[in-house]
C-alpha cells in the first residue's frame, strides 16, 4: 500500500520545474523575506508581488487554481492576527459592544491585519510552488548547498523517508481492524440474542482497541529506528554525515538567481522608500 | 585476507532475556556458499547480525581473519555486505542512487569511483533506470533488488543475505539466483527457499531454537526426511 497524497511534488515539464533547485530554494526564501519586510499598507508593492507569484504559477503549469486552493488551507492561521484590528491605531472605524465590553475597530489596525493576511498568503503560495515543482531529494540538496547543517538535512531526509512508511503502517493497522469488524446480520437466531449484542462493542472497549493500535504503532516505529541504525552501521556509518559533492550551478541558473534577487530587492526598496 | 567466517561458542540473549543463540560454532572457508535454514525464530537473523558486530554476544566471531570487535568494525563492515530481511530498513536514503552510494561513500572512495560502483551495482540487479527514483514508491521485489545493490556497490568479500528471495516473483528470483551464482564471494544465505539452496548453495547449516542442529552437504541433508521434519522444514 502506498501513500502518494502526502507527497506534494507534481511532475510537469515547465521552466519552473527545470530550474536548478538551489536557485528555486534561495529565491523562495528571498521572496518570503521580501514579503515579510515590506512595510504595512504598501498596497502597490503587494500587488506587484502577487503579480510575480501568479506569473510563476502560470509558468509552472501547476495551475493557479491548484496553488490557490492549497494556499487557502493556511488562511485559518491568519485569524490569529485578527485582534490587531481592535488594539491598534487612533482612527475609529466602527464599534460595537458585547455585554459590558465595547470593541472599537481602527483603520490602522485593519490595514495592519490585511497586510499580515496578504503577506502570509503570498508566502504560503511561494512555498507551495517550491514544494510542488521540486522533488524532495532535490530540496535536500538545495538545503545542503546553502550550508544548512548536514545533520539537520540528513534528519529531514530520514523523516521524509519514514513518514510514508509510518503512515502505510497505520493504514495497514486500520485496514486490519476494519477487516475484522464485521456486523452480525440483523436477523439473529433468537430475539434475545439480537437485543443483547450491539455490533462494534462499547465505547470503552473501542477506545482500548484504538489505544492499543497507537501503542503498537509507536513500538513499531521505535524498533524500526533501531533496525535502520543497524543498517546504516552495517554500511560503515560512523556518526558523521557524508555526501557526494554537488554539481556546479550553470550560468543560466546564476542569471535566473541574479535577476530574481534583483527584482525582489527593487520591490523591497520601493516599499521602504514610499511607505516605510 | 582470507574471506572466511569463524564463529566460536557464540551465545546471545536479547535484552528481554530471551536466549536467541546458544553456543553456536561455525566455520565457513573462503569462497564457500552456505545456506542457513531453520524454522521461524530459530535465530538465523540474530546470528547474521553478529557477523559485522551489530549485535555482540558471548564468544568469538572472526571475519576475514579479523576479530569482530570495536577497533576492527570499520574494516569488518567494509568486508561483509549484509542485506537485511526487510528492505524498508535497508533503504533509508531519499533516492535509490543515494542509497546505493552510501556504502562506497563511507569507505572514503573518490566521487568518480562512487558513481562507477553505483552504476555497476544497479546494472547487476537490472535496476539501472531506477537511480533517480524514490525508494518508498517501489514494489517489494524492486526494493529487495535495490537492497542487494546497496551492498554489491561496497564490493564486499563476504555476502550475507537474510531471506533474499522472499517476496520475489519467479523471474526476479531466477535473476537473483543467476546473479549470486556468478559472484565469486563467500556467501551465507538465510532462507526458507530450500529449492534455491539446493541449486545454489552446496552446503547447508540447519538451526533450531538457537542451536546448530545439522551441518553438511545440502543434497544429503535434503534427503534426510526425519531431520527436515524434526525442524519444521520441507523437502523442496
Ligand atoms: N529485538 C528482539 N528483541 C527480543 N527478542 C527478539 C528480538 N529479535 C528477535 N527476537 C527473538 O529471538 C529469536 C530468534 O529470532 P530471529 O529473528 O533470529 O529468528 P529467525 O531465525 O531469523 O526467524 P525468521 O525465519 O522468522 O526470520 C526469536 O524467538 C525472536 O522472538
Ligand atoms: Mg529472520
Amino acid at each position: 500500500m502506498h501513500v502518494h497524497f502526502l507527497d506534494p511534488y507534481r511532475p510537469r515539464t515547465s521552466p519552473i520545474h527545470a530550474l536548478d533547485p538551489r536557485v528555486k530554494f534561495v529565491l523562495t526564501l528571498a521572496y518570503i523575506l521580501t514579503a515579510a519586510l515590506t512595510p504595512i499598507a504598501a498596497w502597490p508593492v503587494y500587488i506587484l508581488l502577487l503579480a510575480a507569484m501568479l506569473s510563476v504559477e502560470i509558468l509552472s503549469s501547476l495551475g493557479v487554481r491548484y496553488v490557490l486552493k492549497r494556499a487557502s488551507l493556511a488562511l485559518p492561521f491568519v485569524l490569529a492576527a485578527f485582534p490587531v484590528i481592535f488594539t491598534n491605531g487612533q482612527t475609529a472605524l466602527f464599534s460595537f459592544s458585547i455585554g459590558s465590553l465595547t470593541l472599537t475597530g481602527y483603520a490602522e489596525g485593519l490595514a495592519r491585519f490585511l497586510s499580515v493576511a496578504l503577506k502570509s498568503w503570498l508566502s504560503v503560495q511561494a512555498a507551495i510552488v517550491l514544494a510542488s515543482s521540486t522533488p524532495f531529494p532535490d530540496l535536500l540538496q538545495a538545503m545542503r548547498a546553502i550550508r544548512i547543517p548536514r545533520l539537520l538535512v540528513a534528519m529531514f531526509g530520514l523523516m521524509w523517508r519514514y513518514l510514508f512508511v509510518l503512515v502505510d503502517e497505520a493504514m495497514r493497522l486500520m485496514r486490519a481492524r476494519a477487516a475484522r469488524s464485521g456486523h452480525r446480520a440483523a436477523t439473529g437466531p433468537s430475539p434475545r440474542l439480537r437485543a443483547g449484542s450491539r455490533s462494534g462493542g462499547s465505547v470503552a472497549w473501542r477506545a482500548r482497541v484504538a489505544g492499543g493500535m497507537a501503542g503498537s504503532l509507536f513500538l513499531r516505529a521505535f524498533e524500526r529506528s533501531d533496525r535502520i541504525y543497524m543498517a546504516m552501521a552495517a554500511r560503515g556509518y560512523d556518526g558523521e554525515v557524508r555526501a557526494l559533492p554537488l554539481s556546479s550551478v550553470k550560468p543560466a541558473a546564476w542569471l535566473a538567481l541574479g535577476s530574481g534577487l534583483g527584482m525582489l530587492f527593487l520591490l523591497l526598496l520601493l516599499g521602504v522608500l514610499f511607505w516605510g | 585476507m582470507h574471506h572466511s567466517i569463524e564463529v566460536d561458542h557464540l551465545s546471545f540473549s536479547y535484552p528481554d532475556s530471551h536466549a536467541a543463540l546458544r553456543d553456536v560454532s561455525l566455520r565457513i572457508s573462503p569462497g564457500e556458499k552456505v545456506a542457513l535454514a531453520g524454522p521461524n525464530g530459530a535465530g538465523k537473523s540474530t546470528l547474521i547480525l553478529h557477523l559485522n558486530g551489530i549485535l555482540k554476544g558471548d564468544g568469538q566471531v572472526t571475519v576475514c581473519g579479523l576479530p569482530v570487535e570495536q577497533k576492527n568494525l570499520g574494516r569488518v563492515r567494509a568486508a561483509v555486505g549484509l542485506v537485511f530481511q526487510n528492505p524498508d530498513d535497508q533503504l533509508f536514503s531519499p533516492t535509490v542512487f543515494d542509497d546505493v552510494a552510501f556504502g562506497p561513500l563511507y569507505q572514503g572512495l573518490p566521487p568518480a569511483e562512487v558513481e562507477r560502483r553505483v552504476t555497476s551495482a544497479l546494472a547487476a540487479v537490472r535496476m539501472s533506470d531506477y537511480a533517480r527514483r524514490v525508494s518508498h514508491h517501489l514494489s517489494t521485489g524492486e526494493k529487495k533488488r535495490i537492497a542487494i545493490a546497496t551492498v554489491l556497490s561496497m564490493e564486499p568479500e563476504i555476502l550475507v543475505l537474510d531471506e533474499p528471495t522472499a517476496g520475489l516473483d519467479p523471474r526476479a528470483r531466477r535473476a537473483l539466483i543467476n546473479l549470486l551464482r556468478g559472484l565469486p564471494l563467500t556467501m551465507l544465505v538465510s532462507s526458507h527457499d530450500l529449492a534455491m539452496a539446493r541449486e545454489l548453495l552446496p552446503r547447508m547449516v540447519v538451526m533450531d531454537e538457537g542451536r546448530i542442529v545439522a551441518d553438511g552437504p545440502t543434497q544429503e541433508l535434503l534427503g534426510d526426511e526425519k531431520l527436515l521434519e524434526a525442524h519444521g522444514l520441507e523437502k523442496p
